[in-house]
C-alpha cells in the first residue's frame, strides 16, 4: 500500500471571484431594470404610460389641426381600495380633431370626514396611442388634497398629436385614483 | 471512455471524522453533503405533498368543506415554493454533490466548507417559509404567504407577515443555491481528471454546468425583486405602486426573468442524467453527445429571453407578444434535438426494463406531453383562453412532476446501489413506477380538460360542471401521494441492507463513477484517473 498522492491543490480564487462578481452584477441589473423599464415604457408607450411631465405650449408642434379627422376620446376613472372618494368625468366622451387643444374636467369628492391626499395615475389605451397624448396641465401631475366632504372640479388640458396613426379612431384615458403613499 | 486508474484498494481506510450529529453538522465530504441534500429533499417532498393533498381534498367536491379560502391560498403557494426550492433543487444539488466528483475523477468538490454552509442554510430557510403556519396557531400573524408562489404585487405588498417570511426564506435559499452553483462550476472547470476535455465530460455534468450558470444569472434578479417588495412593504418605496410612480407589471418581469430559467434549472440536471440511464439499459453508447451539449447551452441561452410568455395577457403590446411567442416556440427546437437523441440512443439497443429505465421511459413520454402543451400555451391567441386556468397547472405538472420528480427518481434508482452498496427491491421499484405513472395521469390528465372548460387555478370553490374531473383528480392525487411512501420505504430498505451491488452495478455502465466500488470509499479519486 502506498501513500495516496493528492492532486496539486488548485487555485479557485480567481474563478470564484469572477462568479461572485457575475452574481453581484445581476443583482445590480435587477435594480437597474427599474428606471430602464420606466424609460422604455414611456418611450414606446407600453402599458399605456403617458409622458410624465407637462408639455409647454411652445414645445408643441406647430398647431396643425387636422380638421379632416375626428377622434373619439373617452374618459374613465376608478378608485383604488382605501380611498373613500368619488370621481367621475364630467364629459365621459368627447370628439376632437387631432392637434386640437382641449380641456376637460373630472368631479372629485371626498366622502369621508377626514382630510385625504390622493394621487391620480393615468393610462391610455390602445397603448400605442399613449405617446401621442400630450398633457399641458393635469391634476395628475401632483397629489391632490381634499378636505372632509369637499368636492372639486379637476382639470386636464391636452392635445392629441396630429401625427397619431390613421388606424386609431378611438382612445380611452383612464385615471386610477390612489391614496397618496407619502402625502407631502 | 478509456481510463487508466491506479489501484483503488488503499482508499476508504482513513475516514477520520466525528461521529453522530457532529459528523453531519461539520462534514465537508461531498458524499455526506450529497446524502444530506437528498434526505432533506425527500423530507420536504412529503411536506409539500401533504400540503397539496389538503388542497386536493378541498377540491374533491364543489363548495367549501375543509378550510377557509385564506388557508387554501397559503397551501398552494407554500406547496409550490417547498417543491421547487426545498425538494427539486436540493435533490438536483444532492445528485451534483454525489456524482460530479465521482464522474470527473475529482477527490471532492472545489470548496468543501462552502458546500457545508450551502446545505445548512436550507433547513432554516424551510423553517422560515413554513413557520407562519405554526405562528398563526398561536395567534401571531395570519398564516403563511397566501399569494401563490409568484408573489405578484400589489397582492404581496398588501399581504400579511407570511410574505416577509417568504421573502427572507427566498433570500436564504437563493444564497444557498448561488454558493452551490459557484462550487459546482469551480469543481467542473478546475478539477476534471487529466485528459477529460469539456467535450468528453459526462452529460450529467454538462446539464449541471448550464444550470449553475443560469442560477448565478437569474437568482440575484429574483433576490433584487423580492428586496424591492420588502422595501415597498415596510420602507415606503414604490417600486410596484402605481400611485407612487412604480409599476406592478415590473414585478412580473423581475419575477419571471428568474422564474422561466428556473424551469430549465430544475430540468437540465435531469436531461443530463437521462442519457446515462438510457445508454446503460440499452447497452449502447450515448447518441449525439455533442449535439446534446449544444442543446443544453442553446436552451439555457433561449430560456433567458422568453420570460414574458408567463404573462402574455398582462397587456403587452403586439410586437412584444409576437417576440415572446416566437422565441418561446423556438426552444422546442433544441428540446426536440434532445428527444431525438434519447430515442436514437435506444434505437435497436438491447433494452432491459429495470426500474430506472422504466422511469426514464415514463419521463420521455410524459415530458413530451409537457412540451407539446407548452407549445399550445406559448401561442398568444390560445393563451388568452388558457392563461391562469387548470390547463396551465396540468402543463407544468407534466413538466415538473413527470419531468422533474420522475427524472429525479430515475436518477435515485439508477445511482442508489452505487451510493449504498446495496440493490433496492426491483419488485417494489416497479410497483412504485406503475402506481406513480398511473396515478399521476389520473391526477393531471383531467386538469387539462378542466382548464379547457374554463376552470381557473388557485380557486378553492368551483362551478358544478367541474365536479367529476375534480373528483377524479383528487382520487389520483391521493393515490400518487401514497405511492411515494413505497419509494421512501424502498430507499430506506436499500440503505439498511440488501443484495450487494457490484462496482459496475448495471450491465452496460460506462464512466469513471462505475470504476469505484459500491459504495465508493469515503475519500475517492485521491489519485486522479487519466482519461484517454
Amino acid at each position: 500500500m502506498r501513500e495516496a498522492t493528492l492532486p496539486q491543490p488548485r487555485r479557485h480564487g480567481r474563478l470564484v471571484g469572477r462568479l461572485v462578481l457575475l452574481a453581484a452584477a445581476f443583482f445590480a441589473l435587477g435594480f437597474a431594470l427599474v428606471p430602464l423599464y420606466d424609460t422604455i415604457c414611456r418611450a414606446v408607450g407600453f402599458n399605456g404610460k403617458t409622458l410624465k411631465d407637462a408639455v409647454e405650449a411652445k414645445d408643441l408642434p406647430p398647431a396643425a389641426i387636422n380638421f379632416n379627422r375626428k377622434l373619439a376620446v373617452q374618459f374613465t376613472s376608478t378608485l383604488m381600495p382605501g380611498l373613500p372618494w368619488e370621481i367621475r368625468p364630467l364629459e365621459p366622451a368627447i370628439e376632437l380633431h387631432p392637434g386640437e387643444l382641449r380641456t376637460t374636467r373630472f368631479l372629485v369628492r371626498n366622502l369621508s370626514d377626514k382630510t385625504i391626499v390622493g394621487q391620480a395615475v393615468p393610462s391610455v389605451s390602445p397603448t400605442v396611442a399613449a405617446r401621442h397624448f400630450r398633457k399641458l396641465d393635469c391634476f395628475c401631475f401632483k397629489q391632490q388634497t381634499l378636505a372632509p366632504g369637499e368636492s372639486r372640479e379637476m382639470a386636464l388640458t391636452f392635445i392629441v398629436d396630429g401625427d397619431i396613426g390613421e388606424e386609431i379612431s378611438e382612445l380611452t384615458l383612464a385615471y386610477a385614483f390612489f391614496p397618496a403613499p407619502n402625502p407631502s | 471512455m478509456n481510463t487508466a486508474t491506479h489501484t483503488l484498494d488503499h482508499h476508504g481506510d482513513h475516514a477520520h471524522h466525528p461521529t453522530g450529529i457532529l459528523r453531519w453538522l461539520t462534514t465537508t465530504n461531498h458524499k455526506d453533503i450529497g446524502t444530506m441534500y437528498m434526505t432533506f429533499a425527500l423530507l420536504m417532498f412529503f411536506v409539500g405533498g401533504a400540503m397539496i393533498l389538503g388542497v386536493r381534498a378541498e377540491l374533491f367536491q364543489p363548495g367549501l368543506q375543509l378550510m377557509k379560502p385564506e388557508f387554501f391560498n397559503q397551501l398552494i403557494g407554500v406547496h409550490a415554493l417547498v417543491m421547487i426550492f426545498a425538494a427539486l433543487m436540493p435533490a438536483a444539488t444532492g445528485f451534483a454533490n454525489w456524482m460530479i466528483p465521482l464522474m470527473i475523477g475529482a477527490p471532492d468538490m472545489a470548496l468543501p466548507r462552502l458546500n457545508n454552509w450551502g446545505f445548512w442554510l436550507l433547513p432554516p430557510a424551510a423553517l422560515l417559509l413554513t413557520m407562519p403556519f405554526v405562528l398563526a396557531l398561536f395567534g401571531i400573524g395570519d398564516g403563511a404567504v397566501a399569494t401563490g408562489w409568484t408573489l405578484y404585487a400589489p397582492l404581496s405588498v398588501q399581504g400579511g407577515i407570511g410574505v416577509d417570511f417568504a421573502i427572507f426564506s427566498i433570500h436564504i435559499l437563493g444564497i444557498s443555491s448561488i454558493m452551490g452553483s459557484i462550487n459546482i462550476i469551480a469543481t467542473i472547470l478546475n478539477m476534471r481528471a487529466p485528459g477529460m476535455t469539456l467535450m468528453k465530460m459526462p452529460l450529467f455534468c454538462w446539464g449541471w454546468l448550464v444550470t449553475a450558470v443560469l442560477l448565478i444569472i437569474t437568482l440575484p434578479v429574483l433576490a433584487g425583486g423580492v428586496t424591492m417588495l420588502l422595501t415597498d412593504r415596510h420602507f415606503q418605496t414604490h417600486f410596484f405602486d402605481a400611485a407612487g410612480g412604480g409599476d406592478p407589471i415590473l414585478f412580473q418581469h423581475l419575477f419571471w426573468f428568474f422564474g422561466h430559467p428556473e424551469v430549465y434549472i430544475l430540468l437540465l440536471p435531469v436531461w443530463g442524467l437521462m442519457p446515462h440511464v438510457l445508454s446503460t439499459f440499452t447497452r449502447k453508447p450515448v447518441y449525439g453527445h455533442t449535439a446534446q451539449v449544444w442543446s443544453f447551452i442553446a436552451i439555457g441561452v433561449l430560456g433567458l429571453i422568453v420570460w414574458a410568455h408567463h404573462f402574455l395577457t398582462a397587456g403587452l403590446p403586439v410586437p412584444a407578444l409576437l417576440y415572446f411567442m416566437y422565441s418561446t416556440m423556438s426552444i422546442s427546437l433544441p428540446l426536440a434535438v434532445l428527444f431525438f437523441c434519447w430515442i436514437a440512443t435506444m434505437w435497436r439497443g438491447s433494452m432491459s426494463f429495470e426500474t430506472p429505465m422504466l422511469f426514464a421511459l415514463g419521463f420521455i413520454v410524459l415530458f413530451g406531453i409537457a412540451g407539446l402543451t407548452g407549445l399550445v400555451l406559448a401561442d398568444v391567441a390560445a393563451d388568452a383562453q388558457y392563461h391562469h386556468s387548470y390547463f396551465v397547472v396540468a402543463h407544468f405538472h407534466y413538466a415538473l412532476f413527470a419531468g422533474g420528480i420522475m427524472g429525479v427518481m430515475t436518477g435515485v434508482y439508477f445511482w442508489l446501489p452505487k451510493w449504498t452498496g446495496h440493490m433496492y427491491s426491483e419488485k417494489l421499484g416497479k410497483l412504485h413506477f406503475w402506481l406513480t405513472v398511473i396515478s399521476f395521469n389520473l391526477t393531471f390528465m383531467p386538469q387539462f380538460f378542466l382548464g379547457l372548460a374554463g376552470m381557473p387555478r388557485r380557486i378553492p370553490d368551483y362551478a358544478l360542471q367541474f365536479a367529476e374531473f375534480n373528483a377524479i383528480s383528487t382520487v389520483g392525487a391521493f393515490a400518487l401521494g401514497l405511492s411515494q411512501l413505497l419509494f421512501a420505504w424502498n430507499v430506506w430498505r436499500c440503505v439498511k441492507g440488501g443484495e450487494k451491488a457490484s462496482a459496475e452495478v448495471w450491465e452496460g455502465t460506462d464512466g469513471l463513477e462505475w470504476q469505484l466500488s459500491s459504495p465508493p470509499p469515503y475519500h475517492s479519486w485521491e489519485t486522479q484517473p487519466v482519461v484517454k
